[in-house]
């Protein structure tokens, strides 16, 4: 575990070091900050509207902010994931420097998990921007906390799920901009698989429907934890990280 | 330290490397000789447990490199043909993260970075990013990387390649440096190279073994015959090549000549002497003696060279070629 946390310490070196980090982190926050900004003037206008006519209808932050804005962030994040994950490999493999990791007396299980750690970690540098913003509404209201850290919790889940297949993804190329593209197509892919439940409830939807990632989001945002949920997204880490590390033993085999 | 036997690399199409066998005992250096893609490179993987063999076995100070990898890699250091190194890193922050991978940390990390640093001649630029270093501070980076754990075996796969002539021969002085403390394999196709720094020679080409042999024993070889080339210009008109010719191959001890070039009234010839036979001074004194004046004499480009071609080339189909003391492989 030592050697895995040297590894995830030099990831995250690289990160910050370069401007990967900060443009990451810089765009996530305007996009994230206009959506918040957003959501806050409905709310707001939402909120007046009802005072002058009177209505006591129950406003809600944790209801009308959070929960979208949480639902928001985990797909905002699939855009943002195969930024992070497609150098993982890709760049070690395309520069030579993969050959001083492999030569180390380093098990491939502890590289991997390294390099998926940082990316988790950078992921979580961008959510704390998100609880800045949300810190207003505990500044200014007085929203339940609880159901907030279980949808950090489930977006954390979901991105080591989308980590991990990238991280698999970027293993497989030398070329990041290959490892970028094919993983936001297909994370994309497990997004929009869920659309087609809306009509239709054939097993072959069914299916469709579970692998999406965003469906199994629905319960962490609400504040629930669906063991089959969090399950689900358990099982994308282990497959990720696992065919990772499949396909760099190949890559010895065949190289 | 190194032993190998058999060692093969199949891909789909091709055989990399074809049953290689050979013996390095502690503290030589032995340089791993042979035109580019002759197999050295892969070869090196196989050692480094960077690629695992198809067949056969390899053991590096007594751990076999499928069976137990990560014992043998923490006894090597290992030089890629371009060094391992990240951009985005510092110098000193680099060889702090290779030293950990290899399991150093504390005080001796600390004072192991302090001693390859110095080594290696990269003190001034410790702070450095290493995106911002010349080739040869690279190599030198690279070298440092390879021996922060005090490794019992160094691989070092085409460590000059690149550098500057005054570099190339600083390399080479450190590479000669650490041969005490370390096992050396160094791969090159530069020959002086090997002359220079390498106490044994294995020499593959298409996969294969050809020879394995000392450096001293080559040498020896390559004295046997004398070749030399001489520039001749007539003092009163064009000389006649011919001529010269007939007159050279009459100097007792000389075994052929041929007629290099000839431009405007001189020409240059290269002589081979006849196994055993120096002939430098009667070529010298006939030439005189003949009238022609002699502009120049130099022994011709090192016939281990020539050992090389032959045996790595067209007449590599021909073992028998060879002479009995060179070791020579069935193919």
């Amino acid at each position: 575990m030592r050697n895995a946390w040297i590894i995830c310490r030099k990831e995250l070196g690289s990160y910050f070091v370069s401007p990967i980090a900060y443009i990451l982190l810089l765009m996530f926050g305007l996009i994230f900050g206009f959506f918040f900004w957003n959501a806050l003037a409905y709310f707001v206008v939402a909120g007046m509207e009802m005072q002058m006519r009177g209505q006591s209808f129950p406003m809600n932050l944790n209801e009308q902010i959070i929960r979208p804005l949480l639902s928001n962030v985990a797909v905002i994040g699939l855009f943002f994931i195969p930024m992070i994950t497609m150098r993982l490999f890709a760049e070690e493999k395309r520069t030579g420097t993969i050959e001083l990791l492999a030569t180390s007396p380093v098990r491939d299980l502890e590289i991997i998990l390294g390099k998926w750690m940082a990316a988790v970690i950078l992921y979580g540098c961008m959510l704390l921007f998100t609880a800045l913003n949300f810190a207003f509404l505990f500044a200014f209201g007085h929203p339940d906390w609880k159901p907030l850290a279980i949808g950090y919790l489930g977006l954390l889940l979901q991105a080591g799920g989308l980590l991990a297949i990238g991280t698999f993804i970027s293993s497989l190329t030398k070329n990041q901009i290959v490892a970028g593209a094919a993983t936001f197509g297909i994370e994309l892919m497990l997004w929009i698989s869920g659309w087609v439940s809306g009509y239709e409830n054939a097993t072959w939807a069914r299916v469709l429907s579970y692998m999406s990632v965003i469906t199994h989001f629905e319960s962490f945002g609400r504040g629930v934890i669906d063991s089959k949920d969090a399950i689900y997204y358990l099982t994308l880490i282990f497959l990720g990280l696992f065919f990772t590390a499949r396909s760099l033993e190949s890559l010895r085999w065949r190289s | 330290m190194i032993s190998v036997k058999d060692l093969t690399k199949r891909y789909a199409h091709t055989t990399a490397v074809d049953q290689i066998s050979f013996e390095v005992s502690k503290g030589q250096i032995v340089g791993f000789l042979g035109p580019n893609g002759a197999g050295k490179t892969t070869t090196m993987r196989m050692l480094t447990c960077f690629l695992p063999p198809s067949a056969g076995t390899a053991q590096v100070a007594g751990f076999d490199v499928l069976d137990q990898p990560i014992e043998v890699k923490k006894r090597i250091g290992y030089l890629p043909e371009t060094p391992p190194i990240y951009p985005e890193m510092e110098t000193a922050e680099y060889l702090k993260f290779v030293g950990k991978l290899k399991g150093l940390s504390g005080a001796k990390l600390q004072k192991r970075v302090d001693y390859v640093t110095e080594r290696c001649a990269i003190a001034d630029v410790k702070k450095k990013l290493l995106g911002k270093l010349s080739k040869g501070y690279r190599q030198r980076v690279g070298l440092a990387q390879a021996i922060i754990h005090n490794p019992d075996v160094l691989i070092l796969d085409e460590p000059t390649s690149g550098l500057d002539p005054k570099q190339i021969n600083e390399t080479r002085e450190l590479i000669k440096d650490l041969a005490g403390e370390h096992t050396i394999i160094l791969s090159t196709h530069i020959l002086p190279e090997v002359e220079q720094t390498c106490q044994q020679v294995i020499i593959i080409n298409k996969g294969k073994l050809v020879a394995t042999d000392s450096v001293k024993n080559l040498q020896a070889r390559a004295r046997g015959a004398e070749s030399v080339v001489l520039e001749i210009a007539g003092r009163s008109g064009p000389v006649d090549s011919p001529i010269v010719q007939h007159k050279l191959e009459q100097v007792p001890g000389v075994g052929r000549v041929i007629v290099k070039q000839q431009t405007d009234g001189r020409a240059v010839f290269e002589v081979e002497s006849q196994k055993g036979k120096f002939v430098r001074g009667d070529l010298a004194r006939a030439v005189v003696e003949c009238g022609w004046d002699l502009n120049e004499l130099r022994p011709s480009a090192m016939s281990l060279e020539e050992i090389f071609l032959q045996l790595t080339g067209a007449e590599a189909s021909t073992p028998s070629k060879a002479e009995p003391e060179l070791q020579e492989v069935q193919q």
